[in-house]
Order: C-alpha cells, then structure tokens, then sequence
C-alpha cells in the first residue's frame, strides 16, 4: 500500500448542504471516496491509501485536474483505492462532488 | 430491462435495478422507504479492520457491512447489507461485530425486526479467527433475538451469494428470500471441487452450480421461502410479505423444524442431481426448471409448495 | 523427353490409392485415422490444418500429431489459425517445420516462445483474406484436413452454422489436385444442405466427439464498465451520428459491445434509428440481440457463428444470411470482402496506439496475429462506389482536390480507454511490435493497422478526427490530446490541444454535449446474458460459462 496526500487552494466553496457522502466500492480496479465538508471554503485535501505503488505522478495530475475543474473548496476526500485506472478515479471524484452537492444531511 | 429515465418513482426505480448488481448501499436506499435510513457507525468513522493493514491489503471505510434502521411502509425496521465487492462481503472482526452489535440492539428492544441483506463468500481469510468468533456471535445473537420474539428476514441475490458462515446464519433466520441468481451454501463449489475432486463438482460448470445451490432449487426445497425476481422492489415486497407470514419461534417449531429436515434427507438423500429431486416432486420436464421465467417458477413453486412457515 | 502435363494429377490419385486401403468408400475409422495420414501425406507437404476462428478439426490435428516421423515430416502448415496446442506441438515434435497464418489467440505466447526458439521456421503473419488470396498462387495446400458437422456416404459435407474458411480452403485444394479429408461429426442418410459437393473430398472421418468451438464472440455485459460505457457514448455521438455510418464492422471487445448495447436505448434517443447501423459484416455477437429486436438492424453477413445463437438466427432469417436447412450460413472469405469493399467503417479495439496512430496487439512476449482486423480497418483503395460517409471522410481529409477525382475515405476507428488491464497504458511512444521486428530481425513490423489509415481515435477523454489534421505534429498533438493521463497523453502541448480542440479535431463529452456522470450501466439495454435471453425470446442459449442461473 502506498499513502499519498494532496492540498490544494481553491477559487470558490463546494456546493450543496450535505456533510458527508460516500460513493463506489474497494474492489480491483475500483475505488471508494468518502467526502466530508470539513475544511475551511478556500481548501481542499485529498488523503489517499493505494493498493498499486508507484502512481505518484499520475494521481498528481489527475487531482490537478480535478480541482481545476470542481473546485471543491471545504471538502476533504479520503480514497480507499483497489488499484483503480485514473478515468475511473476522475469519475468517482466527480460522483462525490455530485453527491455532496445534493441537499439534505 | 430498458435504462430508467430520470424523473420516476422510486418504486419504479427499485424495480428497474437489479438486486444482483446494486450496492449495499444502493440496496437499502431502494428497499427502505424513501429517506429513512439512518446508518450506525457510518464510513465517516472509519471503523476499518484491525487486520487487513497487516497483509498490506486495502480497505474499507465501513468493513464490507452497512447497519442500521429505516422504514418499511411506515414500521421501523433494522438493516445490515453485506458488499459483496469488497472482499466477496466476507466476514471479518469488525464486519461480524457490527451485525452482532445490531442484533444484540434489535433482542433489547424485541419489537423491531432485522433485514439482513447477505452477500458473502464466508469468513475472511485475512482474519479467520477473529471471522470465526463472529459468526458463532452472530448465530447466537440471532437466536436470541428471535427467542425474544424478533423476526429475522434474510434476503439473498447478490454477487458472492451467501457461502460458508453466511449460509449458517441464513439458515438461523425466521425466513429467508431469494431471487434466481442468488446462491445459499456453505461450502462453495471451488472448495467442494478442491476437497472432493471435479468429478463430484466442476465449479465451472455454472449451470450445476446454479441447480445445486441457487436460488430456484432454494426455493423448491422449501429452504427459501419467497423466490423473488431479480429487482430490489420485489425483495421489498418479500420482505413486507415474510414480515406479515413469520409465526412464532420457540421449542414446537425448532421441533418442527428438525422434522422437516429430516424428512428432507429421508425423501431425496439418494438423489445424484438438483434435477432428481425436481423429478422426485413431481415436476414434469424437470430439466427445463433452469429455463422458466420468474412468474412461471413462481406459479410452480406455489404448486409444488415447499417451505418452512411452520417450521423454522 | 517424355514430358507430361499432368504430374500433380497423376500424384493425387496415387495419394487417394495409398488411402483407399484404409476407408470403407471414402469412410475412415477414427482410430485409423493416423496410418491414412500416413499414407497420403509426403515430407514437406504443404498442409492445411482447419484451424478457423471458431471451428477446429481437432481430432486430426491429434492424428496429424501422432504420425510415424519416418514417414511424415517437415511439413509447410499454411493455416488461417494456430489456436489448439496440438497446432504447435507439431512443429516441438518434427512433424511440421514452416508456418504461415493469420491469428494465433490463445496460443500467442507459446507461439512467440517458439518463434524466438528456432522451433518454427516462419513465413509471414497474414490477414485472413490475405492467406486466402495466397492458397491460389504460391501457398496452394496439397493436402487440407477439414471439419464439418455431418457428411453423407457419397461425401457431400455440412459444414453447419461455421462454415467459415472451409469452402476457400477446399477450393485451393481440391481444383489444384491436392487431397482434402474431412472430419464429422456424424455419418448419416442425407445432409441437411451441401456446403461442399462430394466430390471435393476425398475421405471423411467420422470423430467420436463433436469438433471444438470456443464462444470467442461473446461478451458478458455484466463486465461492461462505466469509462466503456462513456466511450461508447461517444462514439455513437461523434462519430456514427454526425457520418451517418449504416455500414460496418464491429470488433469483438468490450467498448463495441457497449455500443451495440447502447444503439436502443442512448441511439433511440438521439433519434438515430435507421439512420446508423444497419447493415453489419459481423459474427452473430450476442450483444447485438437488443438493437435487433428493437428493429435497428437489416442484415448482417457473417464471418462464422457463435455458440448458442443457431435457433436466434434460425428465427430472425430476415437478419441473417442462412441455407435452406434455415440454419446459419457464413464465409470468412466473403465476409471479409465485404467488410473491405462494402462497409464504410471499421471500429475496434487495440493494445497498444503509438505517435503515428499505428497500431498492433503484438507484444514482445505474445505474437496473436490480427486476423481479419487489417483487412477490416484498412482504406480500400479499389473502391469505386460512392456513399455518404466515405465522400463527407474523403473531403475532410482532402479539402483542396475537386470533388469528382476525390478518393473517399472508410473511416476506421480506434477505440479503448488509455488505460487496459492492470493500468497498461494503450498509447505508447513506441510499439512493442517495432522492438519484436528488431529482435526476430523481420523485415516487417506486425503492425495491426497503420497509422494513414487510422481516422478517428475514440478514448474516455474525447474523440480525436485525424482526418483533419494537416502535419505531422498536428496529428501527434492529436493523438496525446486524447491519451488522458498516460505518459503520452501527459506530455501533450496543451496549448495546441486546447487550439486543435477549438478546431474540432479533439471534441470532449463536453463538446458533444454529453456528460460523463451520465454514462451509467442503466444505460444498456442489456446488463447481463440472462438480459440478453430475454430480448431474444429465450432464443440464444448461451454455453455454461456464461450462466448464472
């Protein structure tokens, strides 16, 4: 297992009223995200425990992209990943965003 | 069959998703009444396994299981969902402990029935003993609750079916329903190919497979008592159903229950294939049971008439 | 000089002597069957073992194997493919030397451990049409062995649903004075329909088991993942829309399986019913059994079958090509043709895409072959029949020249996510093939499809239309401009990726309007083979490894 972790300044807040939402699962090829609205609006943080080594650079683009795109300021995101190709973690991370995006608890 | 639009119900929705490739979690949402789950120690408390970290394996924020309570056309229910993803939903420390924990909860308060939502290839290597432990806690936990006068309903159709420890809890439960791809075991068919030889089971043949231990021969054994179609708003429904048909749990029908089984064995010990003991009750052209669809099987299990009610 | 004009003749019937002993009429028992090879088989034959895509004649293979070395050896296998292991233990034990073929799948590791061995002597890796065209000029087999389902005592052969390469193989050998030997199945009155006439065979061995057939066309869409879901999308939306594409091939992966998938349910929507897809060179995939029933597809011409679609295609004869018996009918051959002339795209997957867009599933420990594939995907230079996405193809990539001496274009698509099994990235800076051709010393690399033919590449991130592109450098850019997060696709000059974007030549989801967190497996018509049976009526009967029921 590898640990990696990311923080970021970002332009604006995440949208939405929800706390916390979890999407996908730890299996081969797959990932979870767990995010949590946690951190002050202009931050961003990623903490994140792989099962393929070596990816460092991957993931740092990939994440780069990421907030670029999102922007997800106050959230903090906690990846369990299985050795998940980078479109599928794009995917998740973007499916979290959605998640927590959404009103209610 | 078709992909569901947005903007429906979330009847309709449960219908159109498939029990067999939903999330645990995916599972509850659509099961429970819309909104109501409420879940106990969630992902954001990381209660991961103390065990996994030790084999450099990953893991996961709630341990393959989701517990908690929720709705059921308006009654209050308590739930457990197994991820059949993670880890083929085995039984590990803290994965065991949560539905022990749910079912200890569920005997206090003795008036609130459990769900549980198996999906499991058994005990998890990793933590063997600490799975073992879990599932005689879990075994026992069940009884007990059921002795205080707690329906137990075991609703199986996932990936990784319901194999070894699984399939012993199941089989401790007030009833049980199952859809056609879901499977009620406690050896698997790998692990009776290794011990046993391919010759007595070649688990790649997955049309002997399903005829030993999926859910259309559960159901004609009387082992299963509702036979469901794949989708989450018909394991709804059945769960609604058992609630409603689960008689009371004591000596007569353990009793009962032992009788039954018993007559079982007696009745078709000597049959050599799922298809003999088909052909033993009377079914003509028994071969052909594989290939029927749900409301076809369903109709003919009614016939046939096979369960547990009275037993159990 | 006594010289005579009939040597090959005069040699053929003393073959068909030497076996006569052997047969009952031309019946041979099975366990004959080695000594009657024996007897007409010559060291250093050129021999053509039946080993198609689906259909293999296995018992001969096995009897093939077990000759007297003494008698037979060093023979020339010309062969479309090497796929049992019998196929190479040939060549371990002596009995055959040379090897020319097209497609080596399962066997594709041994193969490359063989080749690097010194074991076989190799001629070329062919295309399938490609070998064909060599059986009638310089590769003519003088003895093919072949399998049918069922022959009659005259000799007349049904060949069943795979008739695949049988009819081309028997035409080189029987007209050129060679020996064709079939096995079958069974031996019985009158066969359901004559696939080859009686009298191109010379012997039939009747095996006591039915001949091997792998279900190679068959994709579990309970596999299909969300990223070739996307792609899919894409494609459809990119790509068969905007063309207009009713004719085509398909590839036997996961992404055109989500295509074929997503034609009723994402297609219907776009309202592109009858306007794309309906006309296929195609095996009978499975996946396809929705946007059939749906009333998408008007014909398909087959290469072979696939396992437990012959009472689909016996109920759906309006689709599909079939005998008077009303079973399927295919031929590689002619399938191929069309797939060349006929279809106006060619779209599948690959392994490995490098800067020039060439491509090739050859790595330095595994040689497959590509089969069909460069036939397919490759512009056919001799088409002279107009149709609309071929001339909107032929004017994007040659705006300039005047439209009535302009080529049309077939559009073939590369399509994948950039990242394959186990993180393997599918674009690379430089193939494994080229380093394969270094340490083999080929003369040729085993490029799968060329880089000038190449006209889309289709990835999760986007679509990349090379057709457009004017310079090299631009079609690089292009090329990294959909690799995602590969090296190749990192190193990209963002600033003319983000202009060749402007251009058109790089669309995203977002260009086209579509959005990844849409691409969802609801959206298949079908999530898993029990799907498809239902669609098809309780028609397909899928093998045993494909059930979970």
């Amino acid at each position: 297992m590898e640990d990696l972790r990311f923080q970021h300044r970002v332009r604006a807040r995440a949208g939405g009223t929800r706390q916390s939402a979890i999407v996908g699962v730890v299996a081969s090829g797959n990932l979870e995200v767990l995010v949590e609205r946690v951190l002050p609006d202009a931050e961003c943080a990623l903490d994140i425990k792989t099962a393929a080594i070596g990816f460092g650079e991957v993931w740092t683009a990939v994440i780069g992209d990421f907030v670029e795109r999102y922007s997800p300021g106050g959230l903090r995101f906690s990846i369990n990943d299985g050795g998940a190709r980078p479109d599928t973690v794009s995917l998740r991370l973007a499916q979290a965003v959605r998640s927590i995006a959404e009103n209610g608890q | 069959m078709t992909a569901p639009l947005k903007d429906i119900t979330p009847a309709e929705r449960a219908r159109s998703t498939s029990f067999y490739e939903a999330s645990a979690r995916t599972r509850l949402d659509l099961l429970l009444d819309a909104g109501s789950f409420v879940e106990f120690i969630g992902p954001e408390q990381r209660e991961v396994s103390p065990h996994l970290k030790i084999f450099d394996l990953p893991e996961q924020f709630d341990d393959g299981i989701v517990v908690g309570r929720g709705r059921l056309d308006g009654a209050p229910v308590f739930v457990a969902a197994q991820e059949g993803r993670f880890m083929g939903g085995a039984f590990g420390e803290v994965h065991g402990a949560k539905l022990t924990g749910l079912l200890r909860a569920a005997r206090q308060v003795a008036s609130i029935p459990v769900l549980i939502l198996f999906d499991t290839g058994g005990v998890r290597l990793q933590e063997a003993n600490a799975g073992e432990l879990a599932i005689a806690e879990i075994m026992r936990a069940v009884m007990e609750a059921r002795a205080a006068g707690v329906k137990i309903i075991g609703l199986i159709g996932g990936r990784s079916g319901c194999y070894g420890g699984g399939g012993l809890i199941a089989g401790c439960c007030s009833a049980l329903a199952v859809s056609e791809p879901g499977r009620i075991a406690v050896s698997g068919p790998e692990v009776i190919e290794t011990n046993r030889g391919v010759e007595e089971f070649d688990s790649r043949d997955r049309a002997l497979v399903w005829r030993t231990m999926g859910g259309k021969h559960r159901r004609l054994l009387g082992a299963a008592d509702v036979f469901v179609d794949d989708n989450v708003q018909d394991f709804r429904e059945a769960a609604l159903e058992l609630l409603g048909l689960v008689g009371p749990f004591g000596l007569d029908s353990l009793k009962a229950e032992q009788e039954r089984l018993a007559d079982r064995l007696r009745r078709y010990g000597a049959c050599f294939d799922a298809v003999d003991i088909w052909t033993a009750e009377g079914i003509a052209h028994a071969e052909t049971v594989p290939e029927l669809p749900a409301d076809q099987f369903i109709a003919l299990a009614d016939r046939i008439g096979r369960t547990s009610r009275d037993a159990r | 000089m006594n010289t005579s004009w009939q040597n090959n003749r005069a040699a053929r019937d003393a073959r068909i002597a030497a076996g006569a002993g052997l047969a009952r009429g031309k019946v041979v028992e099975a366990s004959d069957a080695t000594r009657m090879l024996e007897a007409v088989i010559r060291p250093g034959d050129r021999v053509c073992l039946e080993g198609d895509n689906q259909k293999q004649a296995d018992l001969l293979s096995r009897a093939l194997l077990a000759v007297d070395l003494a008698k037979v050896n060093d023979l020339h296998m010309v062969q479309s493919g090497v796929v049992l292991p019998e196929h190479l233990d040939l060549f371990e034990r002596g009995v055959a030397k040379r090897l020319d073929y097209a497609y080596s799948g399962p066997q594709s590791a041994r193969i490359a451990r063989m080749l690097f061995g010194g074991k076989i002597e190799l001629g070329a890796v062919h295309t399938y049409l490609e070998l064909f065209a060599r059986y009638f000029i310089d590769l003519t087999p003088q003895v093919a062995l072949i399998a049918a389902v069922s022959a009659d005592r005259e000799g007349n052969l049904y060949t069943g649903p795979n008739t695949e390469d049988t009819p081309t193989v028997v035409e080189a050998t029987a007209f050129k004075d060679g020996i064709v030997i079939a096995q079958v199945n069974e031996i019985v009155e009158t066969v359901p329909r004559v696939d080859i006439p009686a009298d191109r065979v010379h012997f039939i061995v009747k095996s006591d088991k039915p001949f091997f057939v792998e279900p190679l066309f068959t994709r579990d869409p309970a596999a299909i993942t969300e990223g070739q879901i996307l792609t899919a999308m894409l494609a459809i939306k990119g790509i068969y829309a905007p063309y207009g594409v009713q004719r085509l091939n398909h590839g036997i992966g996961f992404s055109t399986a989500a295509i074929e998938l997503l034609l009723p349910t994402f297609g219907e929507r776009l309202g592109l019913k009858g306007r794309i897809a309906t006309h296929f060179a195609l095996n009978p995939h499975p996946a396809l059994i929705p946007a059939i029933e749906s009333g998408w597809v008007r014909q398909i011409h087959s290469f072979g079958s696939e396992v437990g679609m012959d009472d689909y295609i016996r109920a759906r004869s309006d689709v599909y090509f079939t005998g008077p018996d009303g079973s399927l009918r295919s031929n590689r051959a002619f399938c191929q043709t069309a797939g060349l002339y006929a279809c106006d795209m060619f779209i599948g997957s690959t392994l490995q895409i490098d800067l020039q867009g060439n491509s090739s599933t050859v790595t330095t420990s595994r040689i497959a072959g590509f089969g069909g594939a460069p036939n397919m995907g490759a512009d056919a230079r001799g088409r002279r029949h107009p149709s609309e996405p071929w001339l909107k193809a032929g004017a994007e990539s040659d705006p300039d020249s005047p439209a009535a001496l302009r080529r049309g274009r077939k559009l073939v698509v590369q399509i994948g996510e950039t990242f394959g099994d186990k993180n393997v990235p599918l674009f690379v800076e430089k193939l494994d093939a080229i380093e394969l051709a270094e340490k083999l010393n080929l003369e040729l690399a085993p490029i799968m499809i060329y880089g000038d033919d190449v006209t889309h590449i289709v990835t999760e991130e986007g679509v990349a239309n090379l057709l457009l592109c004017r310079t090299a450098q631009e079609r690089e850019q292009a090329i990294r401009g959909v690799a995602g997060y590969t090296d190749v696709g990192r190193r990209r000059d963002h600033g003319m990726v983000a202009h060749l974007r402007e251009r058109g030549v790089i669309r995203r989801p977002e260009d086209l309007g579509i959005n990844p967190l849409d691409a969802d497996r609801s959206m298949l018509a079908a999530r898993s083979i029990k799907d498809l049976v239902r669609w098809s009526g309780g028609l397909y009967a899928p093998p045993s490894k494909f059930r979970n029921w």
